[in-house]
C-alpha cells in the first residue's frame, strides 16, 4: 500500500521521468495512429516495428567497431529508423512492381526483415559478457531503463509528432478522406504521405525503449480505434486517441510499478484494450449499445408509419371503422407487433379503439399524421420515378417531410404528375396548411 | 565448414516445416488474408500459455487445443468488431492479436515461475535444440512430417471449394459451398501448423514461412495447382539454403562489415526467413526484368 502512494504521488525521480516518458510516446503514437486508422493503414504500424530489428542489431555490433558505446539509445535508434525506412521501401518496392495484395506485402516484410534481425541478434547474444540484454529491453519495451536524456528524446519527438499534425491538420485530414481530390486540386499527396508515414517511423523509434518493438503497432492502432467510437469529428477523435494513448501508458506504468516482473509493455497495451472494450460497448456515436438503441428506436417508427398507412389506405376504400384483419392483410407483418403498435397509438390518442370487436378508427390528430405520412409517400415514389437520375443525391431521410427537401415548385409539379398518372390514388392535402 | 547429423536435421525439420505452412500460406495469400497469418502467429501465444499454466508441461495436447482455440479467437472476434463495431479490417485485427500477444507475454511471465518456458524460445524459436533428441528420428521431425501430410491432404480434398471460396465467395455461396466454414477451416489449420511450427521457428517467423514461399510462388505461376507446387519448392530451397547461410556464410560477412572476428553461426530459423526473402525478392526483380522486356503486362518468370 505505502508502495502504491509513492508510484501514484511521484515521490521518486524516476518515476516522474518514466511516466512522462510514457504517457508522452502514447499520446504522440495516438495522435500519428489516427490518420494510420482513417488511411486503413494501422498494420503498417506493425511491419515497422518489426522492420526495426536488423538496424538495431547492425547497429549494436557497429557501435563497438567504431568505438561508440553500444547501449546508447541514439544511436541504436538510428539504426532503427533506418532499417523502418528500407522496410516501408521496400512495401512500397513490392506494392509496386508485382500484383500482390498490400496485405502479403507487409506480412513479407515484417517477417523477412525480423528473421534477418533475429539471426544477427543470435550472434549477439553469443558474445561473451551477455550483451544481448541492452537489446532485450527495446525488443519487449522496458520504460523502467529509461533515463533523463531518453525522456528528453522522447519529449521532443512527442513535440515534433504533435507539432506536425497540428500543422497539417486539414492536409492529413483530406489524406485520408478523399486522396483522390487531393491530387486533382495540386494538393503534395506524395509528399503529404511520405511526411505521415515519417511520423509513424518516428512514433516506433520512441516506443521502441516503451513498449517494445513487438507491440508497438498495439498504441498506434488501439487508441484511435477506440477513440472512433466517441466522435465524428476528427478533432475529438485525435485527442480522445491521444488521450486514451498517455492514460493506457500511465496505467500500465504504474501497474507494472506495483507488480514488479510483470512486462510493462504488455502492461500498457492490455490497458489500452480494456479503453478499446470499453468504447465498443458504451462509445456514444457508434458504440455497440447506442446503436442497437438506435437501431431499435428507427425500427419502432417505421412500424408505427406502416400502421398508419395501412389505416389510412383501409379507411380510403371506403371503411372510416377499420378491423384488425384488414390491417393485417395489407402487408407481412407480424401480428404482436402490429396490436402492440396499435395499443401504443390509441394511448397516444390517435386511434380510438374498440376493444371487443377488435376495431378502430382515426381520432382527431390521428387523420393528420396519417394523411402527412401517406402524402409523402407517394409524393416520394412518383418523384424517384419521374428524376429517378438526380433522386439518389437528394433524398437524405425517408421521413423528411417532402417540402423540406424539395422546393415547392417540384412539389406542385409531382402533385399534378400524381394526378395524371394515377387518378385512383389521390394524394391527400398537405394537413399543415389547414392547420391555424 | 563442418557438417554433421545434426545439420541434416536442421535443414529437414526447417525444410517440412516451411512446407507445411506454404500449403495453407497459398490460400491465406488468395483470400488477400496474409496478416491473418500474422495475427493468428501473435495470438496463439495466451493460448499455449494457458495450456502450459494448466498441464504443466511443454508438449501436451492442452497446448495445442489453447493454442488452436486463440487462433480460432482472434478470427472471430476480430470478425465480429469489424462488422458489429464497424471497424476497418486491419485495425480489428491488429486490436485483438496485440492484446493477446500482450497478454500471452504476460502469461508466460507468469508461467515461467512453474514451467521452463522462455519467451524468446517461444518467440524466435530454437531450431537447433529441437532436433536434439535421443531417438534415431527426432520427434520434432516426425511432428513436421504428419502436419505437413495433414495438409496436403486437406488441400487436395478440398481443393475445389478453397479455390472458389477464394476467387469468388459469392459464386461459393450460390453453389451451396460453405464459403464461411472454409474460412473458419482455413484458420483452425493456419492456427494448427503454426502450433506445431512455432517449437521450430517461433511464433514469428511463422509469418515468413506461410507467405514468402506462396508470395514467390505467385511470381512463377499462375495456376493455383502450380503456385502451390512452387511454393513448396521455395519453401524447401529457403530451409536449405537458411541453414548453410546460417553456419558458413552469414557470420563471416556479418564479420567482414563489422570488424569481428568472434561471431559463431547465427540462428537457422531467422536465416531461413532471410533467405526466404532473398529467394522473394531475386524473384520480383526476375519478374519485374522480364515484364519489362517482353512488354507484356503480367508476364511470369518462366
Amino acid at each position: 500500500m505505502e508502495s502504491f502512494w509513492r508510484v501514484l504521488l511521484l515521490q521518486d525521480h524516476n518515476t516522474r521521468v518514466v511516466l512522462a516518458g510514457a504517457c508522452l510516446f502514447g499520446a504522440a503514437a495516438g495522435l500519428a495512429g489516427t490518420f494510420l486508422l482513417l488511411r486503413k493503414r494501422s498494420l503498417l504500424g506493425d511491419t515497422l516495428g518489426h522492420a526495426t530489428l536488423p538496424g538495431i542489431t547492425l547497429a549494436f555490433l557497429l557501435a563497438e567497431t567504431f568505438g561508440f558505446s553500444s547501449r546508447s539509445f541514439l544511436w541504436l535508434a538510428s539504426g532503427a529508423a533506418l532499417s523502418g525506412v528500407a522496410g516501408m521501401g521496400a512495401v512500397l518496392l513490392i506494392r509496386k512492381t508485382s500484383h500482390l495484395k498490400d496485405d502479403a506485402a507487409l506480412a513479407i516484410v515484417l517477417s523477412v526483415f525480423f528473421g534477418a534481425g533475429i539471426a544477427m541478434l543470435s550472434a549477439i547474444q553469443q558474445l561473451p559478457g551477455g550483451q544481448a540484454a541492452g537489446l532485450e529491453r527495446l525488443i519487449y519495451g522496458n520504460p523502467a531503463s529509461m533515463t533523463s536524456s531518453d525522456a528528453w528524446f522522447v519529449l521532443v519527438a512527442s513535440l515534433l509528432v504533435a507539432g506536425v499534425c497540428g500543422f497539417l491538420f486539414k492536409e492529413f485530414t483530406l489524406l485520408c478522406f478523399d486522396e483522390s481530390y487531393a491530387q486533382t486540386a495540386g494538393w503534395p499527396v506524395r509528399l503529404l504521405d511520405v511526411l505521415l508515414m515519417g511520423l509513424v517511423v518516428l512514433v516506433t523509434i520512441v516506443g521502441l525503449q516503451t513498449v517494445g518493438i513487438l507491440l508497438v503497432v498495439a498504441l498506434l492502432v488501439i487508441p484511435p480505434a477506440a477513440a472512433r467510437f466517441w466522435s465524428d469529428d476528427l478533432r475529438v477523435m485525435a485527442l480522445f486517441a491521444a488521450g486514451v494513448g498517455a492514460l493506457s501508458s500511465m496505467v500500465g506504468v504504474v501497474v507494472s510499478a506495483l507488480l514488479p516482473g510483470l512486462p510493462t509493455g504488455a502492461l500498457i497495451v492490455l490497458s489500452a484494450a480494456l479503453f478499446f472494450g470499453v468504447s465498443l460497448l458504451l462509445g456514444q456515436k457508434r458504440g455497440i449499445i447506442i446503436r442497437h438503441l438506435l437501431e431499435r428506436k428507427a425500427a419502432r417508427r417505421l412500424v408505427r408509419e406502416h400502421v398508419l398507412r395501412a389505416i389510412f389506405e383501409c379507411a380510403e376504400e371506403g371503411r372510416s371503422v377499420v378491423s384488425l384483419e384488414q390491417v393485417l392483410a395489407k402487408r407481412p407483418w407480424k401480428k404482436n407487433e402490429v396490436v402492440s403498435e396499435i395499443a401504443q397509438l390509441t394511448d397516444d390518442g390517435l386511434l380510438t379503439t374498440d376493444p371487443s370487436a377488435l376495431s378502430f378508427q382515426f381520432n382527431g390528430r390521428g387523420d393528420s399524421e396519417a394523411r402527412r405520412l401517406v402524402r409523402n409517400h407517394r409524393l416520394w415514389e412518383i418523384y424517384l420515378l419521374n428524376h429517378a437520375d438526380v433522386a439518389p443525391a437528394r433524398v437524405d431521410r425517408d421521413a423528411d417531410l417532402i417540402e423540406h427537401v424539395l422546393d415547392q415548385r417540384l412539389v406542385d409539379e409531382l402533385e399534378d404528375l400524381l394526378d395524371e398518372k394515377a387518378r385512383e390514388r389521390l394524394v391527400p392535402g398537405n394537413p399543415e396548411k389547414n392547420l391555424p | 565448414m563442418i557438417w554433421t547429423e545434426l545439420d541434416t536435421w536442421i535443414v529437414l525439420t526447417g525444410a517440412l516445416t516451411a512446407m507445411a505452412c506454404a500449403v495453407p500460406g497459398v490460400f491465406l495469400l488468395l483470400n488477400k488474408q496474409s496478416m491473418l497469418g500474422d495475427a493468428i502467429s501473435h495470438a496463439v501465444l495466451p493460448g499455449l500459455a494457458i495450456g502450459f499454466l494448466v498441464s504443466g508441461s511443454r508438449d501436451s495436447f492442452p497446448m495445442l487445443l489453447g493454442a488452436v482455440l486463440a487462433g480460432l479467437f482472434t478470427a472471430v472476434v476480430s470478425g465480429v468488431i469489424e462488422r458489429r463495431g464497424r471497424v476497418e479490417t486491419g485495425a480489428s485485427l491488429g486490436v485483438v492479436f496485440c492484446s493477446l500477444f500482450a497478454l500471452g507475454l504476460i502469461l508466460i511471465r507468469i508461467a515461467a515461475d512453474h514451467v521452463d518456458l522462455d519467451p524468446g524460445c517461444v518467440l524466435y524459436g530454437a531450431l537447433e535444440l529441437a532436433v536434439i533428441d535421443s531417438a534415431a528420428v527426432p520427434r520434432i521431425v516426425w511432428q513436421s512430417t504428419a502436419i505437413l501430410l495433414l495438409n496436403l491432404t486437406l488441400a487436395a480434398v478440398f481443393f475445389k471449394e478453397l479455390q472458389v471460396a477464394a476467387f469468388d465467395p459469392r459464386f461459393a455461396k450460390a453453389s451451396g459451398i460453405p464459403s464461411g466454414g472454409i474460412h473458419h477451416g482455413l484458420t483452425v489449420v493456419t492456427a494448427l501448423t503454426t502450433v506445431v511450427a512455432f517449437e521450430s521457428v517461433g511464433s514469428i517467423l511463422v509469418i515468413a514461412m506461410l507467405i514468402v514461399p506462396g508470395a514467390s510462388a505467385m511470381l512463377l505461376s499462375r495456376s493455383v495447382a502450380g503456385v502451390l507446387f512452387w511454393s513448396l519448392v521455395v519453401a524447401l530451397a529457403s530451409a536449405l539454403a537458411g541453414h548453410l547461410l546460417a553456419i558458413s556464410v552469414a557470420p563471416e560477412w556479418l564479420g567482414w562489415l563489422t570488424g569481428r572476428q568472434d561471431l559463431g553461426s547465427l540462428n537457422s530459423a531467422g536465416m531461413m526467413a532471410a533467405s526466404a526473402g532473398l529467394i522473394f525478392f531475386s524473384l520480383l526483380a526476375a519478374s519485374h526484368f522480364a515484364r519489362s522486356i517482353s512488354g507484356r503486362g503480367r508476364a511470369s518468370v518462366l
